[in-house]
Order: structure tokens, then C-alpha cells, then sequence
């Protein structure tokens, strides 16, 4: 019997089925291939239509197909139709199909402003493999970024990790952190792997599943802090990514730093994608201009 | 744009942060030649602008391939900052 993955976030896709984009003077799509997941967004003149998230698998190029395929599903739009198309995340030179390539810093910051309104100015993008800390204008340009790559600690690896251990589902984590009695001291912040032995010793001197979740949450805002810290949180401040998705990290992240974090109508984690597919209607003017 | 490049880990925080508004007007890019391990080059960054960033084979262990430049005792200016006449570079360690 094939075991259950507790670490993996569901996958899914959605369109909106009120707008019909045959009409439609510009469409672009973002596809933002993660280190975990990947997600494509389809927007047709500035407007969102479509979204596919997945997980991404060890050929890069195939999980973007695949997530782009997957947004078109049902839609009667071919890839063709679409008029300008942007890759980013760690694997954005890997999507074949993309007419450019542009970091995910810059399509955070450009989709945390259309996402959150254009008051946003430091966003907290929380990935599968590294963190960055983002200011941007009120055009979602940035300002400032400091990125932190070096190792799992503070990233959505790191909880996916903890999930694991601990046999509990990776979006219940969150809300099971609350229901401990007196939050508990952090487990180690500084590595994952440490992190992991750390909670091991925990579980095994009789702590509850709860209590070794919120130490978890717990050392993981208080990293993600530190960075937030480096560069300084100007107002009004936004989460986005995969953990942003994660209550008990946000709301610790919230009261360590005495800000509330700004809540998105849709999925923090397509944030990057629309980012890209926001970059690709700016081209495609401008191309058309020239 | 105000981009920083390093790391933190258990021992402290090793970043550059380079100041890209400076690198616009920049037109001798003092920085390609000024670091003695070659740490930096040009690109076009994200917004069309020719900027210096850390290469990226650098910035997992800049602690260790600036430590040469970084002397305990008698700490002489750092090279890289010298280079760059706009200013841009600052160190964070």
C-alpha cells in the first residue's frame, strides 16, 4: 500500500467562466516553476482567468507544460492563443514555451501589488526552497530585496519536513498549532535538519504532535523575522507563497512583528504567476507600441 | 533597487547589498575588475537596466571568498568598494 504524502499540498485548477476571452485584446500567462510546485495564471486583458497549480517534478520544462496545460483544461484556449508568455521561479529559463524569462523577485513584487492593492510595500514571499524579503512602490516595482537560499530553515521544505515527521496533513499544521495551551519555546531556527532531531527528542520525552508543531511555527517566524528585520517592514506588509497559506507561521510572523499582514482574496501562492503574467501584458504593449 | 546578496546561518549575516541606481549611471563598472575573485558582473536586470549583481556561484559562501579582503588585524578599504566611484557597495560583516 503506497504511503500517504502528508508533505504535499493539493493541486488544482480554475477558471472563470464569466469572462470570454475570444473577445479579449490582450491574454498572457505567468508560469512560475518552484522548487516544490509549479503555477501557471492565464489573464486576458489584465484580468484574471485562469490558474493550474501542481507540483513540480524533476524535469523542469515537462512541469511546466504540464501546469500550463493544466490552466488551459476546459478553457477551448490553446497555448497559441495566447499572445505573450512569461517563466519565472527557480526554473524560468527551463519553460520552453516562454517568450522571456524575468527573476521571481520582480514578479512577487508585481503580483503582491495586484493581489494585495498598491499600498503593499514589503512583501514576505515564502517559497519551497528559499524566503525573500521584498519592498516595492506603489507600481510593484522593487525597491529592496534580501533573499535567503542558504538553507531549509524558514522555508516551506522546512515545514513540509515537519509535516512529514509528524504524520499530520501539511495544510492542517496551521491551525493545529493553536491548540496548545502556552505557546512553547522555538526549536532550533538556524537549520532543518538540527530542527528535525530537535522535535524527534520532543515527541519522544512526551510532548503532544500540537506543541512540537507550534515550537516549529513558532522558530520558523521568528527566522523569517530576522530577515524581515535586515531590511526593515514598511506598511503595509503582505505574505505570499506556499507558507503564506499557513496561519500558524503568519500569525506568529504578525505578533513577532506587531504588523497585520495584509489577506488576499486568492491563492498566495499563484502571486509569483500573476506577477509574470503582469509582466507579459506590459511587453506585449510595449511591442505593440513599437 | 537596493539588492542584496549573501546569506545568514548560525555563525551571523554575510550579505552585499549593492545599490543598482547607482550602477545606471555607472559607465566604467569598476566593480568587474576591482574584485580580486572576480565576485561581480553586468546584467540586464528584470526592469531593462544595466546593473552589477553577485554571480551566482558566489553567493552561498561569500564569507569565505571575501575573508582574503577582510584581514582581522589593519583591515585595509576593501577593493570592490574602492572600484566603484558611485558608491554602490556596502558589506554587511
Amino acid at each position: 500500500m503506497a504511503e500517504r504524502e502528508f508533505w504535499r499540498w493539493k493541486e488544482y485548477n480554475w477558471h472563470d467562466e464569466n469572462i470570454d476571452w475570444k473577445g479579449c485584446d490582450t491574454i498572457t500567462a505567468g508560469v512560475d516553476v518552484g522548487s516544490v510546485s509549479s503555477q501557471a495564471v492565464i489573464m486576458v486583458d489584465g484580468k484574471l482567468y485562469a490558474f493550474a497549480s501542481t507540483r513540480t517534478g524533476s524535469d523542469s520544462p515537462q512541469s511546466a507544460q504540464k501546469v500550463m496545460d493544466w490552466a488551459l483544461e476546459n478553457t477551448g484556449m490553446n497555448l497559441d492563443d495566447i499572445h505573450y508568455k512569461v517563466g519565472t521561479g527557480y526554473g524560468r529559463v527551463n519553460v520552453p514555451f516562454a517568450d522571456k524569462a524575468i527573476t521571481e523577485i520582480a514578479c512577487h513584487a508585481r503580483g503582491g501589488n495586484f493581489m494585495y492593492g498598491n499600498t503593499v510595500r514589503t512583501i514576505l514571499d515564502m517559497g519551497g526552497q528559499d524566503c525573500k524579503a521584498i519592498h516595492c512602490d506603489e507600481r510593484g516595482k522593487v525597491t529592496n530585496f534580501l533573499m535567503n537560499d542558504k538553507c531549509a530553515a524558514g522555508t516551506g521544505r522546512g515545514m513540509e519536513v515537519f509535516a512529514d515527521l509528524l504524520a499530520v496533513p501539511i495544510e492542517d499544521i496551521g491551525e493545529l498549532s493553536f491548540d496548545v495551551e502556552k505557546e512553547p519555546p522555538p526549536v532550533s531556527s538556524t537549520c532543518v535538519v538540527f530542527a528535525k532531531s530537535e522535535a524527534s527528542g520532543l515527541l519522544r520525552k512526551g510532548w503532544p504532535k500540537n506543541k512540537v508543531i507550534a515550537a516549529y511555527c513558532n522558530a520558523m517566524a521568528h527566522r523569517v523575522v530576522t530577515l524581515l528585520e535586515r531590511i526593515g517592514v514598511e506598511k503595509d506588509f503582505a505574505i505570499t507563497g506556499g507558507i503564506g497559506k499557513n496561519i500558524g507561521v503568519v500569525k506568529r510572523i504578525e505578533d513577532e512583528l506587531g504588523i497585520e499582514a495584509l489577506k488576499a482574496d486568492g491563492d498566495t501562492q499563484t502571486a509569483g504567476a500573476v506577477g509574470a503574467a503582469l509582466f507579459g501584458k506590459a511587453l506585449l504593449e510595449k511591442s505593440r507600441k513599437s | 533597487m537596493k539588492a542584496n546578496y549573501g546569506y545568514m546561518d548560525g555563525s551571523g549575516e554575510y550579505y552585499i547589498t549593492i545599490d543598482t541606481d547607482h550602477c545606471i549611471e555607472c559607465a566604467h563598472h569598476g566593480c568587474l575588475d576591482g574584485c580580486p575573485k572576480g565576485m561581480f558582473e553586468i546584467i540586464t536586470d528584470d526592469y531593462d537596466d544595466e546593473v552589477a549583481q553577485i554571480k551566482e556561484e558566489f553567493r552561498k559562501k561569500i564569507k569565505y571568498d571575501c575573508a582574503d579582503c577582510k584581514p582581522v588585524k589593519d583591515r585595509p578599504p576593501l577593493p570592490c568598494q574602492e572600484a566603484c566611484t558611485p558608491g554602490a557597495i556596502e558589506h554587511s560583516w
